[in-house]
């Protein structure tokens, strides 16, 4: 049966690079994607546009084009990716110029945009998901609002003969699943592999994640090699079935532990995965180790997708002032907990308003709460206080009450740290899929 | 014996919602893992955390349970002002429950011996 390979080449804006180097040097693949926007990165993204109309895309879009244009071009690699961010037009053109400057002549980029829905949301009556308030009640603190597109412009910018295409927003898996719709010919409605090949997206999408990333626990769940974690390569064949595997003697494995782990990331009910394109069931796939580092999904189906899509809107939505101070050695546990109370008193005795106020010891209690937290006292302690306020000026306050304990606070505070930030928050709205244009550019080096 | 024995977890977020998979290292202990780590337990586990409603889904084919916490993130993960504002620590958390030892009647039962 005819396969096609795709090599996940970043699970997040920050991901590391040598991996995706690898898999576009060695991995036998046909397509590097990679996935690039958390639910908020958008709407950071927007606010840079907002500064700069250049700017807006992803920040490591060219130390990461600048790596793998090269060999993907050699090899017959296509890329994929959502590095666009708030602005994949420039995105195009920035990768253009540096193919240019590498001589890669010829090569077309696609930008894929119409995830831009800020004035449709702005002027409809929608009502946010999360708070059941409608979305004018954020006025104008509202920064973005972006759709979660489906693959289809993905699937056109492919068929038109784009070597890299780039997005703003879509759905993770979508990355994935348009150049298997794309090679395969897949119908838009035929929903079991739809529903298949979201799966494949799904357990690729997080890249270093389902290859022993974020899965190491020594004793219980041992990792080789997690230092040079290799990304991910998914062989799917034309009934969707789904491998998973990655590049021979990179760091890592793969696993059934570690394909189930991530199949269930951020999946609530597994038998409603919703996506723009299909709702995705994965309640009953099974899986089989077939080969060292390769482990095979079969069972995934899928249905009628719902017609709505998912925007998410990103909005100002308070400011967060933090401080943290260290203490150590015997009695440490009791200075921390003096410095909090003195910390408390003082916001109170300066009326600093916070709605919401934080008082946490690192290393006794700051993850769990007491609820959960227990063990010998600690040999050291990290105060850490965060509030959220109306106004930046406030939030500085916070951290500048608790870095005042190294000459006003209990015996050897240590380490003093303090910031203070604007927060962008995200909600979200459900819009009729109609609402969405999605429109796709062409630029050729 | 601790959950950790038996089972590993994997935790998610989306908005104020945190999802915690747990997955038994031997589909041969999924059953024992489906009496006693019910939504109940889990909800208490974590009261003072989640503020919400515990869903449990049930895969038995690869041996695992997903439950979808709501209400667990502090406001959600793009406002809270928790250090670990995605719950990433919740899974481990889990692991630290205490069920019930297999017993011996138990693998004679499934034919398997825990991993």
């Amino acid at each position: 049966m005819r396969t096609v390979s795709l090599g996940a080449g970043a699970g997040y804006a920050g991901d590391r690079i040598e991996p995706a180097i690898e898999l576009a040097e060695r991995g036998t693949i046909d397509y590097l994607v990679f996935e690039c926007l958390a639910e908020r990165t958008i709407a950071l993204a927007q606010q840079a546009k907002l500064r700069d109309p250049e700017g807006g895309y992803d920040p490591l879009l060219e130390a990461r084009m600048r790596a793998v244009l090269a060999p993907c071009r050699r090899r017959g690699i296509r890329i994929v990716t959502n590095m666009g961010a708030a602005n994949p037009v420039a995105a195009a053109q920035r990768t253009r110029a540096l193919a240019r400057e590498l001589g890669l002549t010829g090569l077309r980029i696609a930008a894929v945009t119409g995830d831009d829905l800020l004035d449709a949301v702005r002027a409809g009556d929608f009502t946010l998901e999360e708070s059941g308030a409608p979305v004018t009640s954020l006025g104008n603190r509202i920064v973005s609002a972006n759709a979660y597109l489906g693959a289809a412009p993905i699937v056109a910018a492919l068929a038109e003969g784009a070597d890299v295409v780039i997005t703003g927003r879509v759905g993770d898996p979508a990355l994935f699943l348009a150049p298997l719709i794309h090679a395969f010919g897949w119908p838009m409605d035929d929903w079991e592999r739809l529903g298949r090949g979201t799966l494949a997206g799904h357990l690729l999408e997080c890249a270093g994640q389902i290859t022993g990333g974020y899965f190491a626990d020594p004793g219980c769940k041992d990792v080789p090699g997690l230092a040079r974690l290799g990304f991910p390569i998914g062989i799917v064949a034309e009934d969707g079935t789904v491998e998973i595997t990655k590049v021979a003697g990179s760091g890592g494995h793969v696993s059934l532990a570690t394909c189930k782990e991530q199949m269930l990331y951020e999946v609530h009910d597994p038998a409603r995965y919703l996506q723009p394109d299909v709702v995705g069931d994965f309640s009953e796939v099974e899986m089989e180790q077939v080969g060292p580092d390769r482990v095979r999904a079969t069972g995934a189906t899928g249905s009628a997708a719902t017609g709505l899509l998912k925007v998410s809107v990103g909005y100002v939505d308070s400011y967060i002032g933090e401080g943290q101070i260290s203490y150590a050695g015997p009695g440490a546990l009791a200075r921390g907990r003096l410095a909090l109370e003195v910390v408390r008193e003082r916001l109170a005795l300066t009326a600093v308003a916070t709605s919401e106020l934080r008082c946490d010891l690192i290393g006794v209690d700051a993850l769990h709460g007491e609820a959960l937290s227990r063990g010998p006292e600690p040999y050291e302690v990290r105060l850490r206080v965060a509030g959220r306020t109306e106004t930046l000026a406030e939030a500085v306050r916070i951290g500048n009450e608790v870095e005042t304990l190294y000459t006003n606070g209990p015996a050897g505070g240590g380490g003093a740290w303090k910031s203070a930030r604007e927060v962008v928050a995200v909600q979200s709205v459900l819009v009729p899929a109609a609402l969405a244009r999605p429109r796709v550019q062409f630029v050729e080096a | 014996m601790k959950l950790r024995a038996l089972a590993h977890t994997r935790t998610g977020d989306k908005g104020n919602t945190s999802n915690i998979a747990l997955i038994a290292y031997d589909r041969a202990d999924y059953d024992h893992l489906a009496a006693h780590v019910t939504p109940e337990r889990v909800r208490e586990h974590f009261r003072g955390i989640v503020t919400g409603e515990v869903i449990r889904y049930a895969l038995p084919k690869i041996g695992a349970l997903n439950f979808v916490m709501t209400g667990a993130l502090g406001g959600g993960v793009t406002r809270s002002l928790a250090l670990d504002a995605h719950g990433k620590g919740l899974g481990s958390a889990l692991l630290d429950l205490d069920v019930p030892d297999r017993t011996p009647s138990d693998f004679a039962q499934t034919g398997h011996s825990s991993a």
